[in-house]
């Protein structure tokens, strides 16, 4: 199952690397990592998309909550969470395909960004899965670069009932 | 205003360290200018890195303090992974200081640099390469705070060459606080309390004990609670001499090569308290059979080794010296009679056994002959292979911290440099160093550092002529078919060897000689001895759980 966790480190010398670098020892998997200043200055948020068996992830958990510069982990798969990526997208573009181009970002409430003659560039924010939905959409037109940031996320507050 | 290098040399004479183990080279020369004119560190000089890490590691398990390595860059900080990897696998605090090219150069394929804090990141507790001198001083406080607090382990401190020189204000740090770094000691209360009705219901416990009750020095907790509610208690290798084998409740070592009791009483009892021990498979055997049918506690610092190869019913979390005595002031004497009845049984039925061959020269029989002379007081250190095994057998450990082997990483050529680092810790002590024919030779260098500072360390070589314990899986699995594992018609005269180094050289063939000959070598006090014992050849480790096999299909081989 994939579970979205996120860790808040003190982001000194070496910190990333042991992060990272404790997925490839010990075997496990990284579908998505994303990097970004924390609360203060100093801290570093990183929100790590993974996959595994419960026992993995429990074993992830605690491994990173082993590294001394690590202040806090949570597994947000079990909270209500929110969560959002971005993505850029550049597709062909013809003047024939430009419109309905268009009429896609449109409906994924993504936007143009950069124009040239033959490309559209298209910033899509999101969950991964609409992210996902949109590149799977835009393909038809021919896509020639994309970069994502992976996920970012943080836990929901607002947990009351309507 | 002081130098990098006198900021350095204070800040480890403030933690009170004595000694160094250590080889210079060009990134270091000016740390070694200020050690030139410091009387009160010892340093001694190895004659290779590897050596200098084992040595501290073995200085670090014997006295429970911290162990210092010194080294220059490049090759000479390459040459400390396999120590630092041994010491990370064991949880053992040492501090290794590695010289590094010029902080402008770095990056630069530098004459002698390599990126040790890459290079080591797998293999250390943590690390740093120091990018400012006003920070070493932080730094290296709140290295020696890290490598010997939580479960300790080995940190690796890299100096640009510019650092050490530029100069700056030295200030001792007092206070540590790192805000993403708490240990957990004191142990839930609510689990302990569990704890202590789970054990003092069960009818079958068992204590199984791992090398955290040494690290932790908490052995006297540990016989507190053994003796308090009548459980008996095995140990996995690197728990050795936290529980005094002479006493009735104790099993010996578990696993691979532990006794058929202990495994068996394993796969028995009821309620099973795992104490500073992390279910290794060699401890385990097959995974799916391996105690089934008890309840679980489990006691660690480290939360990381709870549920990750065996689900446990109770986890605590915390220090071993602070739980130990709450549990066992609430744990009530156990229904263990019928249980430590049909132990004994077991003792009796299937004891520890080997050959009786009267004018053969058995291992076995020569680390019960060590044990003897040194009323089981010695601390002994072992390399791999058969020879570690048959000291872990046949010695009977009464003490804590007085076997020192590599258990996790399984590093040949450990035991003489640990048993140099043991003994310059442990003035008082006798040390002997058990080791194989091969694993000798990994780090015979060592005899040098020996001689030189007059280590009187006992080397008692089981020499068969074999890698043995490679061998006897050969012999067992593999048809007799000793691919590569003949050492006979290469090995050196360890005898001339040792007198070619300046330390004594003994040769035993006669089994009546053993006896003697050790007792000989307690008389030499000034320098080290190796004895080289020429053993049974093809004499095997039993009994034995072959690998990912269930505990209860031992074989006990035949004698
Ligand atoms: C550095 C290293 N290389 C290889 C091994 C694999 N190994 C384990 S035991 C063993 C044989 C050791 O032979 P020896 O030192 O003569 O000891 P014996 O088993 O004969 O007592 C070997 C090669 C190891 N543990 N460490
Ligand atoms: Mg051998």
């Amino acid at each position: 199952m994939k579970h979205t966790i996120s860790v808040l480190f003190e982001n000194k010398f070496n910190a990333i690397p042991r992060m990272v670098g404790l997925f490839s020892g010990r075997g496990y998997s990284i579908e998505s990592i994303s990097f970004g200043q924390g609360e203060e200055p100093g801290l570093t948020r990183a929100t790590i998309t993974t996959e595994g068996a419960e026992q993995i992830i429990e074993q992830i958990v605690k491994q990173l909550h082993k590294l001394v510069d690590v202040l806090k982990v949570v597994d947000l798969t079990y909270e209500p969470f929110v969560e959002r990526e971005l993505a850029l997208v550049k597709v062909n573009s013809t003047p024939s395909t430009r419109a309905e181009i268009m009429q896609v970002t449109d409906i994924f409430r993504a936007k143009i960004i950069d124009i040239s003659p033959k490309t559209l560039t298209i910033e899509v924010t999101g969950k991964s899965d609409k992210v996902n939905a949109a590149i799977g959409m835009l393909m038809q037109f021919g896509i020639r670069e994309i970069a994502r940031t992976g996920s970012v996320a943080l836990k929901r507050e607002f947990q009351g009932h309507i | 205003m002081k130098s990098g290098s006198e900021i350095l040399v204070q800040a480890l004479m403030d933690q009170g360290v004595d000694t160094i183990f250590g080889f210079p080279g060009g990134a270091v020369i000016g740390i070694y200018d200020v050690l030139y004119r410091t009387p009160q560190i010892k340093h001694v000089l190895v004659r290779h890195e590897q050596g200098a890490t084992h040595a501290a590691d073995g200085y670090a398990r014997a006295t429970g303090k911290c162990g210092v390595v010194m080294v220059t860059s490049g090759p000479g900080a390459t040459n400390t992974v396999t120590g630092i990897a041994t010491a990370y696998m064991d949880s053992v605090p040492i501090i290794v200081f590695t010289g590094q090219v010029t902080s402008a150069m770095i990056g630069n394929d530098a004459f002698q640099e390599a990126d040790i804090i890459g290079i080591t990141r797998p293999i250390t507790k943590q690390s740093y390469l120091v990018k400012d001198v006003n920070q070493l001083s932080q730094v290296i406080h709140e290295a020696f705070h890290i490598a010997t607090t939580g479960r300790p382990g080995p940190i690796v401190i890299d100096l640009p060459k510019d650092i050490t020189m530029a100069k700056a204000i030295y200030k001792k740090i007092n206070e540590i606080n790192i805000r993403g770094y708490h240990p957990t000691y004191k142990g839930h209360s609510q689990q302990i309390t569990k704890a202590a009705q789970m054990i003092s219901n069960a009818e079958r416990p068992l204590l199984y004990v791992g090398g955290g009750v040494n690290t932790g020095d908490a052995a006297e907790e540990l016989r507190t609670l053994a003796k308090k509610g009548k459980i008996p208690v095995t140990t996995t290798l690197l728990g050795l001499g936290a529980f005094p084998e002479d006493d009735p409740l104790s099993l010996g070592m578990l696993g691979m090569h532990g006794t058929w009791y202990a495994n068996m009483a394993i796969m028995d009892c009821d309620v099973l308290v795992a104490i500073g021990a992390r279910f290794d498979d060699r401890i385990t055997g097959k995974l799916s059979t391996f105690s089934t049918n008890s309840k679980k506690i489990h006691i660690d610092i480290d939360p990381t080794c709870i549920s990750k190869n065996v689900q446990v019913n109770i986890p605590i979390v915390g220090h071993v010296k602070e739980i130990l005595p709450k549990l066992a002031e609430a744990v009530k004497k156990t229904r263990s009679e019928k249980w430590l009845k049909q132990i004994e049984q077991w003792k009796k039925e299937h004891p520890l056994k080997y050959g009786s061959g009267k004018d053969k020269i058995l291992p076995q029989r020569i680390i019960e002959t060590i044990a003897k002379v040194t009323d089981h007081e010695a601390i002994i250190s072992t390399d791999v292979g058969q020879n570690q095994m048959w000291a872990a057998q046949f010695f009977k450990y009464k003490n804590p911290r007085s076997f020192l082997s590599s258990g996790g990483l399984g590093t040949m050529g450990y035991g003489l440099p640990a048993a140099i680092g043991a003994k310059i810790g442990c003035k008082d002590k006798t040390v002997f160093c058990i080791t194989g024919d091969g694993g000798f030779q990994m780090n015979i260098q060592e005899l040098t550092t020996a001689v030189n500072y007059k280590v009187p360390v006992k080397i008692a070589v089981l020499n068969n002529g074999y890698l043995g314990m490679v061998r006897q899986w050969q012999e067992l699995f593999f048809g007799k078919r000793y691919s590569q594992t003949i050492l006979e018609d290469g090995n050196p005269d360890f005898v001339k060897l040792a007198e070619g180094y300046g330390a004594v050289g003994l040769r035993i063939t006669k089994n009546e000689d053993v006896e003697s000959v050790i007792r000989e070598s307690l008389k030499i006090k000034d320098k080290p001895v190796v004895m080289d014992f020429f053993i049974e050849r093809e004499e095997n480790v039993m009994p034995m759980v072959p690998a990912g096999a269930s505990l209860t299909d031992m074989i006990e081989g035949t004698v």
